[in-house]
């Protein structure tokens, strides 16, 4: 049995660089810093493509006037950008109640409270409606709407206006932030507050669709009736409420199978252009787009990360001046040059690891820290959970990346030793 | 058999791009043998040590360390060879500044299996056990030397501690450049006399290099670089 090295590499590694333990600790911080960076992107980067693409859950189709699907999911289910056209009463009707088809919510758009934009919509809305993994929407206060007037707030709408239940709103005509015209004669009362979703509907006050006939009811051509035509809201209580149309509808089938047949049968409706589309397809297609910045992102962390390992680089590059007489002292021992070589790639790999570890931890760290602040504030939920294989492949490149890096030390060190020989250079 | 120590016939060395600064017919150094090699410097006593330590390769010639012709290895065998029989003393800051007494002295046991298998195959407590042997036989002791930083002692006691690590594990060969340059004249006849002393006991090699002439009495053999070597002079290279 051979008898045992008293002082491993490993033990000569970690007191050398002790010995240099502020560098030391930099280095291994800037790692730190630039390793926590890129795997808090990627952890952020999947939990906004999830909460992105769940922003819609359990709607088979979305039907409105015929535009670009884009465009379409865009208004409807981002609140983003105006409708051009509506889909008739009539058309929608037929839809809703074809034997086929579950459920509907209908969405009707266009006026708007402080900038949010207001929802015309039934009962079914709160019912139904589903998001991330197939959540439903839940109150924080209050119930839905039940009289005319009674409006439903968003989680974000509620606390950027600091409304509660039995707040008096008016809402006004058209999208902008500021608008000139208000439906002053018909004010609604806040009845609901819901939870939080990180989806737009925290963003959204919803009102039933009769309430947004009543505040259009003595409107003709998108102008406000003169004064002696006005219509009060206790009158248009009693008037016929039925909505013109909707904006655009979502569909749930009674069995998916049926969708394909649906969709086509709408887009080739004759009595009127309409456009059917799959929420996930369309919802892939806006996030392509969407995630060129977030591909930018990564991009940027990981030059961060080469920005770190070049500090550790720099960091092992000028230790060696001053540690050529720990080589020399090294060789007189019995080192070759090849132990040489082998310590300084060692200790690359010392830093880059300690670095990925620390990086990793203060990942969590802040992720464990931020979390409440993410989903309150951005509507993203991040589950914290061992670290994905491509998470780790990310790290263990980190580790490598220091490692080949190391080769360039290394080789210094090893043509240090062969010219300095036992020479103890001060 | 070869009973020389040291054997280096026909030898010749130059630094790149400089004229030869060894050139040496024959010189031999007895097994147990103490010699005292006197130079100024850029003599070239430096480079005929690391040439003995198998750290620099000659282009001409020969030398063989006890026995065993050093052209013949490979750059990593010297290497080997080095750590497993030669210890080396050098003039002043022989130690690793961030380890403790303890891991410098045994240091070499890191890289030398036949010296690490001399002391004792029963794990750390032989090694520390000769360690302090050696220490107190350099004249260092104290309590809880071991584990001490070499920063804490005197110059000194730094180069009792590198002796005491160029004699563990009891290689044949002790190579000393200059190891008492930087001691006063009390500390330095101490040191010598304490190392000659263990070097006595175990019959080991002694090659001892000093610029002070005067030191040359105690050795059993006396030489100065001129002696042997026709270069002498001719260049002024390190």
């Amino acid at each position: 049995m051979p008898s045992r090295s008293p002082l491993p590499t490993l033990t000569l590694a970690l007191r050398s660089l002790w010995n240099r333990r502020t560098t030391t600790l930099l280095t291994v911080s800037a790692i730190a810093v630039s390793v926590a960076l890129l795997l808090g992107v990627q952890m952020l980067r999947a939990a906004a493509r999830e909460g992105f693409l769940n922003t819609l859950s359990g709607v088979d189709l979305i039907v409105g006037a015929r535009t670009g699907p884009i465009n379409l999911l865009l208004y409807s289910v981002f609140r983003v950008g105006d409708a051009t056209s509506e889909v008739s009463w009539k058309s929608y009707q037929l839809i809703a109640h074809h034997r086929d088809v579950a459920w509907t919510i209908p969405l009707s758009l266009g006026d708007s409270l402080r900038g949010f934009p207001v929802l015309g919509t039934d009962l079914d809305y709160f019912r139904h409606y589903r998001f991330a993994d197939d959540q439903s929407l839940r109150f924080r206060a209050g119930e839905p709407f039940r009289d005319l007037y009674d409006a439903v707030l968003g989680a974000d709408v509620a606390q950027t206006l600091h409304y509660r239940i039995g707040d008096s709103i008016i809402l006004s005509h058209g999208l902008g932030e500021v608008s000139f015209v208000q439906h002053k004669d018909k004010p609604f009362r806040v009845v609901g507050i819901l939870a939080r979703t990180g989806t737009p509907v925290d963003r959204t006050v919803h009102v039933s669709l009769q309430a947004i006939s009543a505040m259009h009811i003595d409107w003709r051509n998108g102008y406000e009736a003169p004064p002696g035509e006005r219509v009060s809201a206790e009158r248009a209580r009693h008037m016929d409420l039925t909505p013109d149309g909707v904006t655009a509808f979502l569909v749930h089938m009674r069995s998916p199978v049926m969708t394909f047949t649906m969709q086509r049968a709408i887009n080739s409706y004759g009595q009127e252009p309409l456009l059917a589309i799959l929420p996930g397809v369309a919802l892939t297609q806006l996030w392509s787009l969407v995630g060129i910045a977030n591909t930018a992102l990564s991009v940027v962390a990981a030059f961060v990360v080469v920005a770190g390992l070049l500090g550790m680089l720099t960091a092992i590059l000028t230790s060696l001046n001053e540690r050529r007489r720990e080589m020399a002292i090294l060789r007189s021992v019995g080192a070759g040059p090849r132990h040489i070589f082998g310590l300084m790639i060692f200790e690359a790999g010392l830093l880059s690891a300690a670095g990925v570890l620390a990086g990793a931890g203060l990942t969590y760290a802040l992720l464990l820290a931020t979390r409440p602040i993410l989903h309150n504030r951005f509507g993203i939920f991040i589950e914290l959970h061992a670290l994905s294989g491509l998470e780790l492949a990310i790290l263990g490149a980190v580790v490598l990346t220091a490692l080949l890096m190391g080769l360039v030390p290394a080789s210094r060190a090893y043509r240090h030793t062969l010219s300095d020989g036992l020479q103890l250079r001060v | 058999m070869d009973d020389a120590a040291i054997s280096i016939s026909d030898l010749q060395f130059a630094w790149p791009r400089q004229p030869p600064l060894l050139a040496i017919d024959a010189l031999e150094v007895g097994r147990g043998e103490r010699l005292f090699l006197q130079g100024a410097s850029g003599s070239g006593k430096s480079t005929l040590l690391a040439l003995i330590g198998g750290v620099l390769r000659a282009q001409h010639g020969s030398i063989r360390v006890l026995g065993t012709d050093l052209a013949e290895l490979s750059a990593s065998a010297r290497d080997r060879f080095r750590g497993d029989h030669v210890g080396f003393i050098f003039q002043m800051f022989n130690l690793i500044p961030y380890l403790t007494v303890r891991a410098n002295v045994l240091l070499p046991l890191r890289f030398a299996r036949v010296r690490r298998d001399r002391i004792g195959r029963s794990g750390e407590g032989f090694a520390d056990r000769e360690a302090l042997r050696l220490l107190a036989a350099v004249g260092l002791t104290g309590p809880d030397l071991l584990n001490r930083s070499v920063l804490e002692l005197s110059v000194g006691q730094q180069q009792r501690v590198a002796a005491a690590r160029a004699l563990i594990g009891r290689p044949e060969l002790v190579i000393a450049d200059e190891p008492t340059s930087a001691l006063d004249a009390d500390a330095r006849a101490d040191f010598l006399s304490l190392l000659m002393n263990e070097c006595r006991q175990f019959g080991t090699t002694l090659l001892f290099v000093s610029h002070e002439a005067g030191l040359g009495s105690k050795f059993d053999r006396a030489l100065t670089m001129a002696d042997f070597n026709r270069r002498t002079g001719a260049a002024t290279a390190a």
